[in-house]
């Protein structure tokens, strides 16, 4: 049973059918995918949700789905954690972990998306499924497409970590290096898409696939005892993230499902050497102006970012705001959550961090703002960004561990 | 004097669904009010009614955003690949 109605031009309010379709086919721009609230709002409760297994599925009257899922079925429901210890390093007395480094099967956020991609792309019966990636939707759309029994083909720039290959290639997707960044990967992924009659699941299936990031806020709220957080940082590569559990929370809130009204303060996070939405908030704008991207975050580095103009107009009329840290910030931003959490992120997750302590810094996040920080990607498919020391060696004798050990400590 | 440009799915409709046309080299701007001229209303398609090109809209040339070289008054010569993409994938 679905409550979808169909899709919607973002922009100028266009509706079509539901389908794999891009974006408007009047003004291009994309598509939001409409729902009956009405009819939910009979279905939904928050006694109806509590005895669903902890899955995104807890929410999937709020998925674009027509039938029952097939894969993906373990997807969400991940931890949000109180951190104590990186709050006070932070400044923040009420600071949480949104902890997508343990997401189900591929260990990011994307398993999100793909789970209702992937799924709409049986339910459309198209034979392939293929994306643009810079690593994490590549092991994503790789590992579903494979529980599907789907063939995927899988575009990604040259220059990607080791692991984030190696955890695509293993599922037996058709991986394609392309020569060049990610904005140009997603140029021929674009084209592509007109050629070839499959998925595409962030070009043709997009509008479904980005309805997965809403069961990121979804959960947050219902973590917190279905409040809606004061702030939350959110990593953003195309801008999709941060407006999906943004739609997530007022959503919940047009529900009846929150206690509290959604006054969440949007704080974006980038990498210096990719920030165009970053550097259109702090211009005041939302004209995105194109980057070419230089940085270890290779996970966010989207020169050309799809959302960057809703994105940045979000985060402004939210009154929140966006930074963006160097690759020294993030691999500390890295260490720091290691060190206090005991959570070892991605390159992501180290930009989320340091932009996370450089607007308390700046006074736009409060100490007393309770604060979620979207932990978006597991820190072993990056470990090459890391330059960590080789342990100390030893003959397996006391006295050897002792002088090792007493060299650790004149060290630390 | 001529090249090749690349138009997508969704602009076919005015171009008699033809996917790759050739035009006359120039500036970007110069191509697209060629085009406006053979394929009546192209423009309005592209262009917001301030003359700048659509939000959702880039234009390549030779592979490069138009952005990064000089926007609409971006020189396109002969024999180059001009394409126009949709905006609206990836992330």
């Amino acid at each position: 049973m679905s409550f979808v109605t169909g899709l919607k031009c973002r922009e100028c309010g266009q509706t079509y059918p539901k389908q794999p379709l891009a974006g408007c086919e009047h003004c291009f721009a994309p598509l939001e995918v409409e729902y009956d609230y009405e009819g939910i709002s009979r279905v939904l409760s928050h006694d109806t949700i509590a005895v669903r297994p902890k899955t995104l599925w807890r929410f999937r009257e709020l998925l674009p789905l027509d039938e029952d899922p097939v894969v993906g079925l373990a997807s969400g429901s991940t931890p949000l954690v109180r951190a104590h210890r990186l709050g006070r390093a932070l400044g923040l007395n009420e600071l949480y972990l949104k902890n997508d480094s343990v997401n189900s099967p591929t260990l990011s956020f994307k398993d999100r998306v793909t789970a209702v991609a992937v799924n709409k792309a049986l339910e459309f019966k198209l034979n392939a499924v293929g994306c643009a990636s810079t690593g994490n939707l590549a092991n994503s759309v790789a590992a579903n497409a494979a529980a599907a029994g789907l063939p995927a083909y899988i575009l990604i720039p040259d220059n990607l970590e080791r692991n984030k290959i190696t955890a695509t290639s293993v599922y037996g997707a058709k991986v394609i290096a392309v020569k060049g960044n990610y904005d140009e990967v997603n140029r021929l992924c674009t084209e592509l898409s007109e050629r070839y009659p499959w998925g595409f699941v962030n070009v043709n299936l997009r509008p479904f696939y980005g309805e997965g990031s809403k069961t990121f806020g979804y959960e947050i709220a219902e973590q917190l005892g279905w409040r809606a957080p004061t702030a939350v940082v959110v990593p953003m590569a195309g801008g999709s993230l941060i407006t999906k559990i943004n739609k997530g929370f007022k959503e919940l809130e047009r529900l009846g499902l929150l206690k509290n009204e959604v006054r969440t303060r949007l704080f974006g996070a980038q990498a210096a050497g990719c920030n165009p939405i970053a550097a259109a908030v702090k211009r005041g704008s939302s004209d995105i102006q194109p980057v070419k991207p230089s940085t270890i975050a290779k996970s966010l580095a989207i020169g050309n970012p799809a959302d960057g103009y809703h994105a940045a107009r979000l985060i402004a009329g939210s009154g929140g705001w966006a930074e963006d840290v160097t690759d020294e910030e993030i691999l500390a931003g890295i260490t720091l959550l290691a060190k206090a959490e005991g959570v070892f992120t991605e390159t992501a997750g180290g930009v989320t961090v340091a932009v996370t302590k450089k607007l308390v810094q700046q006074g736009r996040i409060q100490p007393d703002d309770l604060t979620v920080i979207a932990i978006t990607g597991n820190g072993l498919k990056t470990t090459e960004a890391l330059n960590v020391e080789q342990p100390i060696s030893i003959e397996p004798k006391v006295a050897h561990f002792e002088a090792a050990i007493s060299g650790l400590a004149a060290r630390a | 004097m001529s090249l090749k440009l690349t138009i997508p799915t969704a602009l076919r409709k005015i171009t008699g669904n033809a996917d790759v046309v050739e035009v006359q080299s120039g500036t970007v701007q110069e191509i697209i009010e060629q085009l406006d001229r053979s394929y009546s209303g192209f423009l309005s398609r592209v262009c917001e009614d301030d003359g700048k090109l659509r939000r959702f809209i880039n234009i390549y040339v030779n592979g490069e955003d138009i952005r990064f070289l000089e926007n609409l008054s971006t020189r396109v010569p002969e024999g180059s690949e001009l394409s126009i993409i949709l905006a609206i994938a990836g992330g």
